[in-house]
């Protein structure tokens, strides 16, 4: 067997994993979704049909500010956790990163155990100002638990970049006068910019498409994933679900795509 | 050049010690006075403490209790390097790669407000005067480590430091580049009248670059001296053997002469010993004719370096003594040899150490 061959035949796996599994059901999903009433403007009604379009715009809302959210508290808590070492710190990553095994269900039920009708939150209101603060079942609750969900993956990879910044970049900014922020600002963030692009990436995606915290808590929200998920089930609407699937994997694609190109200059300086 | 010379601060290192947190002792106490304008090198091998040392001048580490840094007479022990007013050149550049040259050498300036055209014209004065004209616009990954380097100290003196630090600016270069950029480097410190601080291990660059040089050993100050008195007055058999090549023989004393196996040998110094460590450097030794010499031994080996030659000699001394000699002595291994070693060019070192 030829080199050239050989690399052919390693490559077959791939190759039918490709086709069965991403290939034919994504082309099925599109015929799919041609195939309705309305034909391709299906696709159309997302955009123009309220119902959906409002759902669309809550989606990447709430992506946008999970995902905002997430870098900040976890660059704050990634780099202090880095930098510093005290008692007891093992632990506290060991806690921060636990939540990484749960599934969406239970990161759900956990929301509701806290700001659920017989939640603690609720509990503590109810002594503190009379009134009990229930939003587990809101968009609120749900950007909660998207919250809890990204921020453990994120505070790994901002931990792993921040260990292989440069101590003498900072030291050399601040010689050359700059104070504590300055050196944030100049020389630890854009070191960082990779960092943040590719966790960022992970944190938006994950909350555009999650489906099983969104599930837990659905009463009245309105995201993508459940939207589709009634109209697959409950009203039967193949064709619209689908123009919805292939909808939400090209409007998250679209908005990483932008996000990285935007960056891309601080990428390539800071690479 | 005017426009770009800092005013130069006097230094004193009062009683700094440093112990970190894991309980490494890198410095003991240790007090230093650096008049300003001048140049002083510490130089000592890996791990002697030179970085710490440096690093408490500049601001970035704290002495132990008890220890001062004083810039023109005024306390600086707690006041952090960002306004200290140092400027820093790291062995390994640290130049900001999210930065292009010139935005590195004006970084500091622009923290300080100074206007972009007033920036821009400091910055091209020092791209010529650090020779890296036409490289203003290139990102760091674009260029060879000695234009880093002059990056790196146009960089470090744009801000008009008082006092310049440079740790190893030189090590990560080849051989022949170090040398080039030690002749640059020097003429440079001298036209700035900067306090300047040279942490190296390479001991030709510290005689060269030196007003002052401070041999350092782990983590004590083994002796401090102009290049010339290091050289040739070492106090010590670790600076007599750490700077330039010694013959380090140890002989009974007789009369004011040392008693060796090859001869006597006559000493300038205290001659009621009973017995001395004595230093001579190679070069010192003189080649002459056998029938006549005072000292005699047989040629071990020779190594012809092209501008001289490494003769080393057995039989002299308790150990092989190595003559520098001229290239154009003829010696070769199992000849008989005649010496000469002048009185002066011998220096008593204590026993023990
Ligand atoms: N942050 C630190 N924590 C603990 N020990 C340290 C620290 N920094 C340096 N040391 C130790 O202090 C001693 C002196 O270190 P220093 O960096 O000053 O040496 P140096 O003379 O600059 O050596 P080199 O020529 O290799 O750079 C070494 O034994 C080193 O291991
Ligand atoms: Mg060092």
């Amino acid at each position: 067997m030829s080199h050239r061959s050989f690399v052919w035949f390693c490559l077959l796996p791939l190759a039918v994993v490709t086709a069965a599994f991403f290939l034919l059901p994504m082309v099925r999903l599109v015929v799919t979704s041609a195939d309705g009433p309305q034909g391709l403007a299906g696709y159309l009604a997302i955009l123009t049909e309220p119902r959906y379009r409002a759902t669309l715009i809550n989606t990447v809302l709430l992506a946008a500010a999970t995902t905002l959210v997430t870098l900040i508290v976890a660059t704050i808590a990634g780099m202090f956790l880095q930098r510093h070492r005290f008692p007891g710190r093992a632990v506290l990553i060991a806690m921060l990163t636990f939540p990484l095994a749960f599934p969406g269900v239970v990161v759900g039920f956990m929301i509701i155990l806290l700001a659920g009708r017989q939640g603690l939150i609720g509990d503590i209101t109810k002594l503190l100002v009379g009134e009990k603060w229930v939003f587990a079942y809101s968009i609120y609750g749900l950007f909660l638990g998207y919250l809890y969900f990204s921020i453990p993956r994120v505070i790994l990879t901002i931990m792993a970049a921040v260990q292989k910044l440069d101590v003498r970049l900072e030291e050399a900014a601040r010689s050359l006068g700059a104070s504590p922020w300055a050196v944030q600002r100049d020389v630890v963030l854009p070191a960082l910019a990779p960092a943040f692009v590719a966790s960022g990436a992970i944190a938006f995606a994950t909350a555009m498409g999650a489906f099983g915290t969104a599930f837990t808590l659905a009463t009245n929200i309105d995201v993508l994933p459940m939207l589709i998920y009634t109209e697959f089930t409950l009203a039967a609407n193949f064709s619209i679900s689908a123009a919805l699937s292939v909808g939400l994997g090209v409007i998250t694609w679209f908005i990483l795509a932008l996000a990285r190109s935007f960056s891309g200059d601080a990428v390539a300086a800071a690479g | 050049m005017s426009a770009i010379a800092g005013h130069g601060a006097a230094v004193r290192v009062e009683n700094c010690g440093k112990t970190f947190a894991d309980g490494t002792r890198a410095l003991e106490p240790a007090t230093l006075d650096i008049a300003r304008g001048e140049t002083l090198v510490l130089l000592g091998p890996s791990g002697c403490g030179k970085t710490t040392m440096l690093r408490i001048i500049a601001g970035l580490e704290l002495p132990d209790a008890g220890g001062k840094v004083l810039f023109d007479g005024r306390d600086m022990t707690s006041t952090p390097i960002e306004k200290r007013n140092v400027g820093m050149v790291f062995q390994s550049y640290a130049l900001f790669p999210n930065m292009s040259v010139a935005e590195n050498i004006g970084y500091g300036l622009k923290i300080r407000g100074v206007p972009a055209d007033e920036r821009a014209a400091r910055v091209a004065e020092l791209v010529t005067l650090t020779n890296i004209t036409g490289l203003e616009n290139r990102r760091i990954d674009q260029l060879s480590g000695g234009q880093r380097q002059r990056v790196a100290l146009a960089r470090a003196v744009a801000i008009r430091p008082g006092i310049l630090l440079l740790d190893e600016p030189l090590t990560a270069l080849d051989a022949a580049l170090r040398d080039r950029l030690r002749g640059e480097l020097n003429r440079l410190l001298r036209a700035l009248g900067i306090t300047a601080i040279y942490v190296t291990h390479d001991q030709a660059e510290a005689m060269e670059l030196g007003d002052r040089v401070v041999v350092m050993r782990k983590g004590a100050i083994a002796q401090i001296g102009t290049p010339r008195d290091i050289y040739f007055a070492p106090q010590s058999r670790f600076v007599a053997e750490f700077i330039g090549a010694a013959n380090i023989i140890e002989a009974p004393l007789d009369r004011g002469e040392l008693v060796l196996p090859g001869g006597r040998l006559p000493i300038g110094g205290d001659a009621s010993l009973p017995a001395a460590v004595a230093m001579i450097r190679p070069e010192t030794i003189g080649i002459v004719d056998v029938g006549t010499a005072a000292l005699t031994g047989i040629v071990d080996s020779v190594s012809f370096t092209g501008n001289r030659q490494r003769i080393v000699v057995s039989g002299v001394a308790d150990k092989p003594l190595t003559v520098d000699a001229p290239n154009l002595v003829k010696a070769k291994a199992g000849d008989r040899i005649g010496l000469a070693i002048s009185a002066e060019a011998i220096r008593l070192l204590p026993m023990e150490d």
